[in-house]
């Protein structure tokens, strides 16, 4: 839900920049208290639709539905969160519209002819790259949790919301969805976390990722990690941030034997205060740091650990 | 269970461990990428680590393909070392550029003509393009149902597959018929090791190298022309920082870093 919110904020500016309407597509089972939130949050039109089939996401009802929702309304511009869910849902739809998509954007806007530009981190982030879709339309993205900034709810905004009757039954589809699982999360999301202390691949090793996480242990922190100590499975996708991870806006950052690739530091930015401890005094991450220590890591984390535990 | 045909997409990706060597061009907004060693999608062995399973279980064929430069036959051929039975390599000028639904759309032309398969097995996202859009629109193009993020799978009998897709703090339970397009995470499995000797010996294999010719496509579907996206702009991201070092023996340097930690009240 968070992200569709975000998603409400963006969507409503980039609608009265064009000075036209933002609907938003609401599909569950006993969702209706859902769409005045929606309406809150700057959407003027709700979608609705509602069936017992739709209580969890199934791609093929959800592609199939909403694809026919955009062959009819035909929208400009068409926005999913990059969830778990959007990113599977969002390229199904795309395709059956024939239609470009644009993954995991960290900003959208439109220029003077109302092209939507799409900002994604490209090449793991070591560079940016606006996107367009000249041609077709909708023009499709998916939007990454966490970046855009959630609009201010107001109650007493008025929104129309549109029952879509469907008529599905569980024979008309290839899959079923027998059952979801939720299962203990391992620790306190890092999307969440006041504090992040973060690892790279110059930790080097499990037994030195100890020191990272006695660390955040100290401090309270969750741990996050780049690209290489999850190949490592030194830590677990769900501690991965920067591309195809996810953007962290705690209100201190401390990254810890990490060079700094640019899709890290666009994963980090939103933090309020940033740390680096590197041992190269040229690592990129000291650019985009307030407070930098050039040390060997395993010199520095144990006594910073010590320091802390003593204010406590 | 009659046997299973497997078809693997694979995609060969720049070492992800030299990225940071990764340039742009002021000029031409291009990037060079020159010198930088090109590695199998580590999720795609994980995918053909999963078929060759199924193939060992079941019976049947796992094929690889890929859509990509002539560079990339090597690729495909440490697909064959590892176990694929055959490969198939998707090559043309034309084909350069593509975004996820143009490249989507060759590669499902290209399964179209392999013919009939029971699996379409590939890795979630890759590393260098990160969408995982490609699987999705494989299988809307090959009017085939899909389920990304498989951490586990199952066959079971009358042809349907029993998979976990993972999701945020769990996972879905998930029954599909077959034919049927699946994209694996990591936890599927650990691929198998297999020998540089093996390695090298497959580098003398035959890969089939299709062209635009070879296939049932619409040339304004192809290639960077047929992309209903496009690059409009590169540019290196801006952030500004404070940038204070702090210097110090690790005591002296722990105890400054706090007392400025505290100082903003973050601490």
């Amino acid at each position: 839900m968070s992200v569709s919110i975000e998603m409400l904020g963006c969507g409503r500016k980039i609608a009265d920049k064009l000075n036209t309407d933002l609907t938003a597509l609401l599909l569950g089972h006993d969702v209706r208290d859902l769409a005045d939130e929606l309406v809150a949050h700057g959407a003027d039109r709700v979608y609705l639709v509602e069936s017992e089939l739709l209580t969890f996401y199934h791609s093929e009802a959800y592609a199939s539905i909403i694809a026919e929702l955009a062959e009819k309304s035909r929208p400009e511009i068409f926005l999913l969160g990059s969830t778990g869910t959007g990113r599977d849902l969002a390229p199904r739809v795309a395709a059956k519209l024939y239609t470009g998509l644009t993954a995991d954007c960290v900003s959208l806007d439109v220029d003077e002819t109302g092209q939507l530009l799409q900002v994604v981190p490209a090449f793991g982030g070591n560079v940016m790259a606006t996107v367009v879709c000249p041609k077709h339309r909708p023009q499709m993205a998916t939007v990454r949790p966490g970046v855009m900034r959630p609009p201010t709810r107001v109650v007493e905004r008025h929104g129309e919301v549109v029952k879509i009757p469907v008529d599905i039954k569980e024979e008309d589809f290839s899959i079923k969805i027998l059952d979801i699982v939720t299962e203990e999360p391992k620790a306190a999301p890092i999307e969440t976390a006041d504090i992040v202390v973060a690892g790279g691949w110059g930790v080097g090793s499990i037994d030195n990722w100890r020191l990272i996480e006695e660390l955040a242990r100290s401090m309270g922190a969750s741990v996050g990690a780049t690209r290489p100590p999850v190949d490592e499975e030194w830590a677990s996708e769900d501690q991965l941030i920067g591309q195809s991870g996810k953007t962290v806006r705690p209100r201190l950052y401390v990254g810890i034997a990490i060079s700094g690739a640019m899709q890290h530091l666009v994963g980090v930015q939103d933090s309020k205060v940033i740390v680096a401890i590197n041992k190269d005094p040229n690592a990129p991450i000291f650019k985009g740091a307030d407070f930098g220590i050039v040390a060997d890591f395993q010199d520095v984390v144990p006594r910073l650990a010590e320091e802390i535990r003593k204010l406590r | 269970m009659p046997p299973v045909n497997s078809i693997v997409c694979v995609k060969p990706v720049p070492d992800p461990r030299r990225w940071s060597e990764l340039a742009l061009d002021p000029v031409t907004k291009t990037l060079r990428r020159e010198g930088i060693p090109i590695v199998l999608n580590p999720l795609d062995k994980h995918a053909l680590e999963e078929a060759l399973r199924i193939k060992e279980r079941f019976g049947g064929r796992v094929t690889a393909i890929s859509m990509a430069p002539l560079t990339a036959t090597d690729s495909l051929r440490e697909a064959i070392a590892i176990g694929a039975d055959d490969a198939v390599l998707l090559s043309d000028k034309s084909f350069a550029g593509a975004d996820t639904l143009a490249t989507s759309y060759v590669l499902a032309a290209a399964i179209k003509k392999l013919g009939k398969f029971d699996l379409i097995l590939c890795g979630n996202q890759s590393l260098d393009g990160g969408t995982g859009q490609v699987v999705p629109e494989i299988a809307e193009f090959l009017g085939a149902p899909h389920v990304t993020y498989v951490r586990k799978m199952a066959l079971l009998d009358g042809g349907i597959a029993r998979v976990e897709r993972a999701v945020e703090n769990g996972y879905m339970l998930i029954e599909a018929r077959m034919p049927l397009v699946l994209s694996v995470v990591k936890e599927i499995n650990i691929p198998r090791h297999v020998s540089l000797m093996r390695i090298s010996e497959a580098m003398q294999a035959e890969v089939p190298v299709w062209t635009s010719r070879d296939l049932d496509v619409d040339r304004s579907r192809i290639g960077l022309s047929g992309s209903p996206t496009q690059v409009a702009d590169l540019f290196l991201p801006v952030l500004k920082r404070r940038g204070e070092m702090l210097s110090g023996a690790p005591d002296a340097v722990s105890k400054l870093l706090i007392e400025k930690l505290h100082e903003l009240g973050v601490l």
